[in-house]
């Protein structure tokens, strides 16, 4: 009896003893980090295009910080939803198809100017103020700036906004991923012999 | 000087060097080629800018493009011609992306500028001419790196204050095949020495090492006989170091010869040390001494394919056919095609370049540039193209050879799976590309291209980032003007709204004293309606803006009451009530000839704003094109519809478009005149 | 690597290649076990050929179907002879006169589930040859402790004969097996010494037959065990050959050596109490592990420093498993977990690059936005 008796009471007294010091060293060394929001927030590609359903990145940093789905940005796509994943710890899922698909290349919007009526209707949907322009003057995209969220192209009346793929040019240009042993043979498949001997 | 002690560096192969071939026969000059095309951004930094014009004839050496910021270089013409076209060419880049190009026509002469052909551009004395001015010249004659990578020269020798000790020359010619810098050596060894001298002068450097690698003998006593024969030996040494590739590379010579490593993120300046390559030696005296600008250079054409393998002196600009024809190109057929006895010719293979670093060229008709040290053509035996590469084994070869202390095997992994922040720990931003692990790895695995293709997403991934950053600030920006903006209309509406209900109090309280006046005296006095009416037409000077604008807005509405009965009418299905709108018409129509009555009365009372308040009435006037402006679009933008939709009313809209075209045309006439009085 | 429109090839620089491929560094190596076998062949007979032969028709055939299954070019990746290297491997490490079926079950677990799950050559976290042993070994001990053929000279100076061999390896009746096997199998000299040093001391193990009875007659003094010494050395001259060949570099095998002697030295001084320092060395699968095995570099570390640590620690584990574990040769499970510990020691063990102060080590740091974007920028010109 009195063996039970001591085993507990060692027991209890080690876990207030350990208790003690995880309370003490969570308190003493606590971690000065951003906050969860914010961390989202950086990961997220700052697009403010409003596909995930909510006015801007950093509302949706909010909602997914609140718990709501991370597969609901486009223009991050796979690797934001990973990035996400691995920040919050949860299993990343595929892009959520509702928001819309995942673009191959990134864009800017160009204004064809010339049909410009200077409405301002796009400035206002700038989420970023990337567009220049006044009342009844011609409007122009600071394609540096334009993060090629597409929501000024629907307000236009004239339509006189397009979506362009951003140029290559020699100071963005680089070489693509080498083809893998998988890709080789299935140009062989496809293509005739001849090509599959020029890819090599 | 002292006796050099030799470094080395860690890895490196020995590639077979096939640096014979090109060097039994003298420097060859090319024939001058029917047309050139001269890119105007060969150099790392800005393209220049264009300065001549299409159909304007040229001299040998003249001007045809300046630099356009601090890193550029200028561009000449090469030969003396016509341009015939300033386009977009393809440029000779792996990407075979397109750039600025000028095309001369030559005429066959190569008659040099005037100027440099007299010899009144020759100065004796350079060595005691001030530094800046030097300089000058060198951005003048548009003097970039001949080395390869065609850095501006004149940017590299601003260093004057930065402490350099050494300079270093780099005469290695690491590269297999490649022997330009060898045969300039041997041929025109004192137009280097003299150049050294000017750029010891200009970095204010204490000495020059000239390294070479052992396998260029000739070259070696050349450089060694000059130095003698102008009595240089005191500042300058001929240090020859074991052949191993890539010595030649900036970073790995400057380790070698002075045992210092350039760091990371700094250039060899950071260390006191200047780095040129030996050719462009020889071009800045030919600057300095004669003032001939960069427009030749010497190009080795070597490789199985060719018949003649040689050293040739070419223009810049030459398209690289001509450069083959002299040499003699020898199409190949490849093994497929031998197998199958197909009729078509083999896919040629040219390098511009060397086999280790060079890159392939999509056709013969790309120029030479400035940095162009080499032409190759292999034959498929010689330089046979990689075959499908199998799985990497991590067998380490890699890393045995790579000239900076990477992990090839570890920076292919990260690469081909995406971990570009794995890479950059494993200082991918380091990898100077230079073949050598490719070059041993048994699996044939294009690990450089995995490399640059891996530095490229790098970057792009960073661009990308700090534009994101830019636009959450933007967005912020934003959100926080909107919110003021926001905040600014409601104390406003709210000041407005109590001014009102002030305003309706006033009303109250002065309907009230009216109705007990009235009470109190049934007789009106009719002057003092008329005093109420003098004191109004005092106060419409003021007002005159807010009357047109109110003018404006019912013609507005006006209009639109009208366009809606012409679409109501135009559309026969419609059910709308016609007669409501045409009342509202008739009322509107009303109300328009009110206020323009009104309006007019105002401003013949009121003294004539336009000598009077200039800016105002100007103001006015600018506003009023606006508006018009405005409302032409708005009818534009009707037509358009009416034109896509086939609306019957579009001829009556049209003749409004032409109308309002008139107005505005009036109004801007009106403005110009304005101005005119003003002025 | 796009075809263009002009009709010029476009490939990636470098185009001149040193012509070393794969598949010759695979056949250089097992080139290089001939020596080995051969000392094996002559000291205890047929069954280690007998084993290389069928590993090696078993491995081709596992990994042909493997291949097909899994959609890979057969032919192409066949060709680069790694499957062959494993069976070699395997059929060299397995005991001569092991039942055909352990053989079979050990190569191809080891193609199938060592290397093609895994994404198969390059992809393989561990030592493909050692997982299918130390499966056989944990699964089949008997089988694997008591058919290690003895040498010649304990056998009335001969080997067992190939068509017995034959019939020990694939008899079905375990009566033929048993009664061949006992006349020309027993333990191993390590596992002897271990087992004898609990109540002799050193002079009354050399007395033994299987240390005493070496070519030249064999006294106490000799500190080595009859012919292993032998395969040892041959197994050296081929790893040696592999190293001037420079297929590996000094740095596993000679850490690995120097950190087994060491241990076997500090601790071996006392030969009643543990083996000695020269049966660590000379015999078992010591040379054969440090050169042929733990060299493989597809599952080693591949940092300089870090091989010298991966042999170190493999060395260390084969002592420690030989004195104080249950099995008496330990090299398998030694490179295993060392197999466990490559990537870690990987990330630990970056080189200092050209131009760096200090080596970058570790784990990247998560990227924090606001301090990276400053950081890196290429400063380089030319």
């Amino acid at each position: 009896m009195s063996s039970i008796l001591i085993a507990v009471v060692l027991l209890a007294t080690l876990a207030i003893i350990f208790g003690a010091i995880l309370g003490f060293a969570a308190v003493r060394f606590k971690v000065e980090g951003n906050p969860i929001v914010d961390q989202i927030d950086d990961l997220l590609p700052q697009t403010q295009c409003g596909q995930c359903s909510y006015p801007g990145c950093k509302p949706y940093a909010e909602a997914i910080a609140a718990g709501e789905k991370i597969n609901k940005c486009p223009p991050g796509g796979e690797s934001t939803i990973i990035a996400l994943a691995d920040l919050l710890g949860v299993e990343p899922e595929p892009l959520d198809a509702e928001h819309g698909a995942e673009k191959d290349v990134p864009m800017v919007a160009i204004i064809r100017e010339d049909e410009c009526i200077g409405c301002t209707k796009c400035i206002q949907a700038c989420p970023i103020d990337a567009i220049m322009g006044a009342a009844k003057q011609m409007h122009t995209v600071i394609t540096d700036e334009c993060t090629g969220c597409d929501l000024c192209v629907e307000p236009c009346p004239v339509d006189c906004i397009d979506m362009v793929p951003i140029e290559t040019t020699l100071q963005n240009w680089h070489w693509d991923k080498p083809k893998n042993l998988i890709e080789m043979i299935n140009i062989a498949d496809t293509a005739d012999q001849n090509v599959y001997k020029e890819v090599h | 000087m002292q006796p050099i002690s030799l470094h080395t560096f860690e890895g490196g192969i020995h590639p077979p060097e096939n640096k014979h071939q090109s060097t039994q026969t003298p420097i060859a000059s090319l024939p001058i080629p029917p047309q050139l095309i001269v890119p105007v951004g060969q150099h790392i930094g800005a393209p220049a800018e264009v300065i001549i014009k299409v159909g304007d004839k040229v001299a040998k050496g003249q001007l045809i493009a300046k630099p356009k910021g601090f890193i550029s270089a200028a561009v000449h013409a090469p030969t003396s011609g016509t341009i015939t076209a300033i386009e977009l060419r393809e440029l000779p880049h792996s990407s075979r992306l397109e750039g600025l190009c000028v095309i001369i026509d030559s005429d066959g002469e190569d008659r040099w500028l005037d100027e440099i052909a007299n010899g009144s551009h020759n100065i004796e004395n350079y060595l005691e001419t001030e530094n800046t001015w030097l300089i000058q010249r060198i951005r003048d004659c548009g003097i970039t790196g001949l080395g390869g990578a065609g850095f501006p020269t004149s940017v590299k020798m601003s260093v004057e204050n930065r402490g350099i000790e050494t300079l270093v020359i780099n005469a290695a010619e690491c590269e297999p095949y490649i022997t330009a810098d060898d045969s300039l050596m041997r041929e025109r060894a004192l137009d280097v020495i003299y150049g050294i001298q000017i750029m010891l002068k200009l970095t204010a450097a204490k000495d020059c090492l000239i390294g070479i690698e052992d396998n260029k003998p000739e070259a070696i006593s050349a450089l060694k006989a000059a130095l003698k024969s102008i009595h240089a030996e005191q500042r300058i040494a001929v240090v020859t170091i074991p052949t191993k590739y890539p010595s030649g590379g900036e970073r790995q010579l400057i380790k070698i010869l002075t045992g210092k490593e350039v760091p990371s993120d700094g250039i060899p300046a950071d260390i006191g040390i200047v780095c040129q390559n030996v050719g462009t030696c020889a071009a800045v005296y030919q600057a300095i001494a004669f003032g001939k600008p960069l427009v030749s250079r010497i190009t080795t054409i070597t490789g199985e394919s060719i018949n003649n393998p040689q050293n040739v002196e070419v223009l810049i600009g030459t398209p690289i056919k001509h450069l083959l024809e002299f040499a003699g190109f020898k199409q190949e057929k490849s093994l497929f095609q031998k197998l199958i006895n197909s009729k078509v010719p083999a896919k040629p293979r040219i390098i511009m370049g060397g086999p280790m670093m060079g890159f392939t060229l999509s056709s013969d008709e790309l120029p030479i540039l400035k940095s162009s040290n080499c032409i190759l053509a292999p034959s498929q035996k010689e330089l046979p193209a990689n075959d499908v590469a199998s799985a990497c084994i991590r067998c380490g070869l890699c890393t045995e050879a790579c000239p900076v202390e990477l992990l090839p095997q570890q920076l292919y992994w990260f690469s081909k799976a995406g971990e570009f922040d794995k890479a950059e720990q494993h200082n991918i931003a380091d990898c100077i590309e230079c073949g050598a692990c490719s070059y041993v790895c048994p699996s044939q695995i294009p690990l450089v291209q995995y490399y640059r293709y891996a530095k490229g997403e790098i970057k792009e991934e960073r661009v990308a980032q700090e534009k994101s950053n830019r636009s959450k600030i933007r967005y912020e920006a934003r959100q926080d003007r909107l919110d003021r903006e926001a905040a600014e209309k409601e104390a406003k509406r709210q000041a407005r709204a109590a001014a009102a209900e002030k305003a309706q109090a006033a009303k109250k309280a002065q309907a009230a004293k009216a109705a007990l006046a009235e009470a109190s005296s049934s007789v009106i006095d009719s002057s003092k309606v008329d005093g109420t009416a003098v004191e109004v037409k005092q106060a419409e000077p003021v007002n005159l803006e807010d009357l047109q604008q109110k003018l404006d807005a019912a013609q507005a509405g006006l209009k639109k009451s009208m366009d809606k009965i012409a679409e109501i009418k135009a559309d026969e299905s419609s059910t709308q009530d016609l007669a409501v709108f045409e009342k509202a018409v008739a009322n509107r129509r009303d109300k328009v000839k009110a206020l323009a009555l009104q309006l007019a009365e105002a401003k013949k009372s009121a003294p004539p704003a336009q000598q009077d308040m200039s800016a105002d009435g100007r103001a006015s006037l600018e506003k009023k094109i606006r508006a018009q402006q405005d409302r032409l679009a708005k009818t534009q933008e009707r037509v358009d519809l009416a034109k896509e939709q086939g609306l019957e009313s579009l001829p009556a809209l049209q003749k409004g478009l032409d109308k309002q075209m008139q107005k505005l045309k009036e109004l801007k006439d009106e403005l110009a005149q304005f101005e005119q009085a003003a002025l | 690597m796009a075809i263009n429109s002009a009709g010029f090839v476009n490939i990636t620089s470098p185009h001149a290649h040193g012509g070393n491929t794969t598949s010759r560094i695979m056949m250089t190596v097992i080139l290089a076990t001939i020596p080995g076998v051969a000392a094996l062949t002559y000291f205890f007979g047929w069954g280690t050929l007998i084993n290389i032969v069928l590993a090696s028709v078993t491995a081709l055939s596992c990994e042909a179907l493997i291949l097909k299954m899994r959609k890979r070019p057969v032919g192409f990746i066949l060709k680069d002879n790694s499957a062959l290297l494993t069976a070699v491997l395997l059929g060299i490490a397995l005991p001569p006169l092991a039942p055909w079926w352990v053989t079979v079950v050990a190569v191809s677990f080891s193609m199938v589930f060592a290397k093609h799950l895994y994404g198969g050559l390059g992809n393989n976290p561990f030592n493909p040859a050692m997982v299918g042993y130390a499966l056989v070994l944990i699964s089949f001990p008997v089988q694997m402790t008591t058919t290690w053929a003895v040498p010649f000279f304990l056998s009335d100076g001969q080997t067992i004969s190939f068509s017995d061999s034959l019939n020990v390896i694939f008899s079905n009746s375990a009566a033929v097996a048993t009664t061949l096997s006992d006349a020309y199998s027993g333990a191993t000299p390590l596992d002897t010494y271990k087992h004898l040093a609990s109540n002799q001391t050193a002079l009354e193990i050399m007395q033994q037959p299987l240390f005493a009875n070496d070519t030249q007659g064999g006294s106490a003094s000799n500190w080595f065990a009859g012919g292993w010494e032998f395969v040892n050395i041959a197994f050296l001259i081929g790893g040696l050959a592999l190293l001037a060949l420079r297929i590996f570099t000094w740095h596993i095998p000679l850490s690995l050596l120097a950190a087994l002697g060491t241990c076997s030295l500090v601790f071996g001084w006392d030969a009643d109490m543990y083996v000695p320092w020269s049966l660590h060395i000379f015999t078992g699968a010591t040379m054969m592990g440090a050169f042929f095995i733990a060299t493989d570099p597809v599952s080693a570390s591949t940092t300089p420093l870090g091989k010298i640590i991966y042999g170190a620690g493999i060395g260390i584990l084969i002592f420690v498993i030989r004195t104080w574990g249950a099995y008496p040769d330990a090299v398998a499970f030694a490179v295993l977990l060392m197999n466990f510990a490559a990537p870690f020691i990987d990330t630990y063990t970056q080189p200092r690059t050209y131009g760096h102060v200090k080596a970058k080590r570790g784990m990247p740091a998560k990227p924090d936005a606001n301090k990276d974007a400053d950081k890196n920028v290429d400063h380089k010109e030319g």
